[in-house]
């Protein structure tokens, strides 16, 4: 081979700095982890302002509290296992007011405290951290809570400060249309429950936004509350009733906000369907013939601990099939 | 059959950064000084060179070529004096023999490059042995010989043709502008096309946001209704001839397969224009528009650029850098390769030459996967990428086979869309090359 030919052209443009090299692609969505943790905080805002309106003060320190929590837990652990400190993310944040909207809005502070720390030290740091954590960390944590402080777990208020049994416990009593709050109250939140459950129409907006900006897919929502729905009719329920069982409990803050989390539900499209059908099939059932009245937690809990055998048998078949 | 909005499933919409040069038009480069015109700019096997040191050469006269089938000349860009031959990395990386030539500015055309007749009068063999001549292959970035595709798909018996004016990488304008300035050269081209497989029916297939492409099209297709114009929703990667051919014909090609296998025949547009001006003129393919873009140049713009000018002398006349450049590709921004040095000639296959900032170019933070599923949502081929790459990683080759890491199109579309800016098409592209290189070793 001859040596390198003498251009007189070159050296005209120079370079100073060596070019980056790289495989393609170039360029990068500006999505981040921690856009999307925000978005879904933003979500969450319209019930966290909900939860002041009907219960005061006392949930806004609760959820606080949680948040707080939650993320100074995250630190601690991540720098005792001398991980990256990623509180960053905001993950934890998420952590601490889903655990939050799942306790009675009376409940003492140091719940908070507690269940937020069960759920980011157990339930997700000992199990790798974000993403690789299989349970729900907000409602594994209120599972180790009703378990360990049942009688706080279980006594609700009602928006006047007034202790009484839930719209849910209400119908599980046996009680018609006629001993239930109006429609219109139970829309808007009006009622007893855990601190950020009750409010459909804030936690609707939320999920509306949670749509928009495709952070959530509508499949889990959709076939979640459809199937509890129909189930709900199999089981007996009256039909007059349904509304009430869908508005009354914790399906759509479990349907929009926990049955979506990413790491905890299956990633695979079809997966996410089956995922959502069991979910309501288990609600249903625990509503209708278990010795609680409300089964949205506990279904989601279940449900996550299928959710790997329900990847492997949802993959997606590749385009074009075999030859 | 429904013409517009057509699309495929899966993929992502990505923000087209086409403006810097959507409204600039194509403009001829300047006369390079030297050219150094690589020996294989298409897949298959290097020419030999034709000529040797001190041989005088005219534009258009063919410099190199192979007696392999799958393989198509090179032919000179320019005329002048050949001075020597020197190893240099082409745009993709790999060091390959290039002839240089020094022009003497008088741009004499080769005797050969004259018109070929009436097409009318040729046959098909003619038809083939003309585009073997040119030295065409595959303009949209894959350079595959065009007259191999075209006989494999004769024997197919294929019968839909579509022509890709897509265009779905950001930045580029090539095509676009192309089928607005000259939509009659890619019309002709595609007719000659046409007569050469006997199908009577084909596609011009453009994205919608190419309005101005798909109109100008029309209008010249007023009088003609065997070509046909898709409009395709925006949305990358549209342009992957497999997704391509389902969006417009609903055919799925087979895995492995190819579009022939569901009798489709795909060519881009620059390459059907580069048929008619073989036929036409009788010019071989030497120059070819090319989109100079991105925040780290001065002047972006769309350049008729003759093959074998550098990458520096094509800089130069876009007014420089602007500022410090981080990166420079040659191709798209999803699926293009990253140059490292200014010598680089430009090829057959060079799209666009984008170059990126600093800023632009600096690498991102990568951070856990969270399992959104936005990468197994987005995937075209219906991959699940998060586990490939996570197999990938873990020199877990086999378990990544397993779930189809082969049939992986390297689109890029994963990487784009993870929020955790996991290098997932690259990890998979890894594996690819894994497991071939294991296949060839059994
Ligand atoms: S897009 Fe990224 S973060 Fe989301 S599942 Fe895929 S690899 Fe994981
Ligand atoms: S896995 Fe391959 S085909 Fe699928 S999106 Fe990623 S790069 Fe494209």
């Amino acid at each position: 081979m001859e040596g390198k030919v003498k251009d007189p052209n070159r050296d005209k443009v120079v370079l100073d700095k060596p070019l980056t090299m790289s495989l393609a692609p170039h360029i990068r969505s500006c999505d981040t982890t921690r856009r999307l943790m925000l978005d879904v905080i933003i979500a969450m805002v319209p019930a966290i302002i909900g939860s002041v309106y009907f219960y005061g003060l006392q949930a806004l320190v609760l959820i606080l509290t949680s948040v707080a929590s939650a993320v100074v837990a995250e630190a601690l652990i991540q720098k005792l296992f001398k991980k990256d400190i990623q509180i960053g993310d905001l993950s934890a944040v998420v952590t601490g007011i889903l655990l939050a909207f799942n306790l009675p809005a009376n409940a003492p502070w140091w719940i908070a405290v507690f269940g937020s720390a069960f759920a980011i030290i157990i339930v997700k740091e000992f199990f790798g951290g974000i993403g690789s954590n299989f349970m729900n960390p907000a409602l594994a944590a209120r599972a180790a809570l009703v378990a360990s402080w049942p009688s706080i777990m279980a006594t609700y208020i009602n928006p006047d400060g007034i202790t009484s049994a839930t719209p849910l416990a209400v119908m599980k009593g046996g009680a018609g249309v006629e001993s239930l709050p109006s429609l219109t109250r139970m829309f808007i939140g009006d009622i007893g429950g855990s601190l950020g459950e009750t409010s459909a129409l804030l936690l609707l907006i939320g999920a509306a936004y949670l749509l928009i900006r495709q952070v959530i897919n509508w499949r889990i929502p959709v076939f979640y509350i459809g199937t509890t729905a129909i189930m709900l009719l199999l089981l007996g329920v009256s039909g007059d009733l349904i509304i009430y069982q869908i508005l009354g409990g914790g399906l759509i803050l479990g349907a929009f906000f926990m049955a979506t989390d990413y790491s905890t539900t299956p990633i695979t499209p079809l997966g996410k369907i089956v995922f959502a059908i069991g979910c309501g099939v288990l609600t249903a059932l625990i509503r209708v013939k278990g010795g609680m009245p409300e089964g949205v937690s506990y279904s989601i809990l279940l449900m996550n601990i299928m959710t790997p055998i329900i990847e492997r048998f949802t993959r997606p078949r590749v385009f074009g099939g075999a030859k | 059959m429904r013409l517009d909005n057509l699309t495929f499933k899966g993929g992502v919409l990505v923000k087209d950064r086409k403006d810097f040069t959507r409204d600039k038009a194509i403009e001829k480069a300047a006369e390079p000084s030297i050219v150094r015109i690589p020996l294989q700019q298409h897949v298959g096997a290097p020419c030999k060179a034709l000529v040797k040191k001190g041989d005088k050469v005219k534009v258009g006269q063919k410099i190199g070529d192979s007696e392999a089938t799958l393989s198509v000349p090179v032919h000179s860009s320019v005329s002048g004096e050949v001075i020597g031959i020197e190893k240099l990395y082409n745009p993709e990386g790999l060091r390959v023999d290039c002839i240089v030539i020094e022009s003497d500015g008088l741009n004499e055309m080769h005797e050969s490059v004259e018109p070929k007749g009436n097409l009318e009068d040729l046959t098909g063999e003619e038809i083939l042995a003309i585009v073997r001549e040119a030295g065409i292959a595959g303009m949209g970035g894959a350079g595959f010989p065009l007259h191999i595709k075209l006989s494999t798909s004769l024997e197919a018996e294929v019968d839909t043709i579509i022509i890709n004016g897509s265009e779905c990488e950001p930045y580029l304008n090539s095509d676009d502008r192309y089928m607005q300035e000259c939509p009659e050269k890619v019309i002709y081209g595609t007719q000659v096309i046409m007569k050469y497989l006997g199908v009577d029916e084909s596609y011009i297939a453009v994205e919608d946001n190419k309005p101005n492409a798909i109109s100008s099209l029309k209008e010249a297709l007023k009088d003609n209704d065997k070509i046909k114009v898709a409009s395709l929703k925006t949305k990358f990667p549209q342009g992957e001839s497999y997704r391509l051919v389902d969006a417009v014909t609903g055919r799925k090609v087979p895995q492995g397969g190819r579009t022939k296998d569901v009798k489709t025949f795909v060519t881009n547009v620059l390459t059907a224009a580069a048929v008619r001006d073989a036929i036409v003129e009788g010019k071989p393919l030497y120059e070819r528009v090319v989109t100079v873009t991105g925040n780290g140049v001065k002047e972006p713009k769309n350049l008729l650029i003759k093959v074998g000018t550098s990458v520096a002398d094509i800089i130069e006349q876009c007014g420089g850098f602007n500022g410090t450049p981080g990166k420079i590709i040659a191709g798209g921004p999803m699926t293009g390769n990253t140059l490292f040095t200014l010598d680089t000639p430009v090829t057959k296959e060079v799209t666009g030459i984008i170059v990126l900032t600093e800023e632009e170019a600096a690498p991102v933070k990568t951070t856990p996967c969270i399992k959104c599923g936005k990468c197994v949502e987005a995937c075209p081929v219906y991959l699940m990428p998060n586990v490939i790459q996570a197999l990938s990683l873990k020199d877990r080759y086999d378990d990544a086979e397993e779930y189809n890491a082969l049939s992986c199109v390297k689109c890029g579309t994963c990487s784009y869309i993870c929020p955790a800016k996991r290098p997932l098409t690259e990890a998979i592209a890894h594996a690819k090359r894994e497991i071939r290189a294991k296949r060839k070793n059994s």
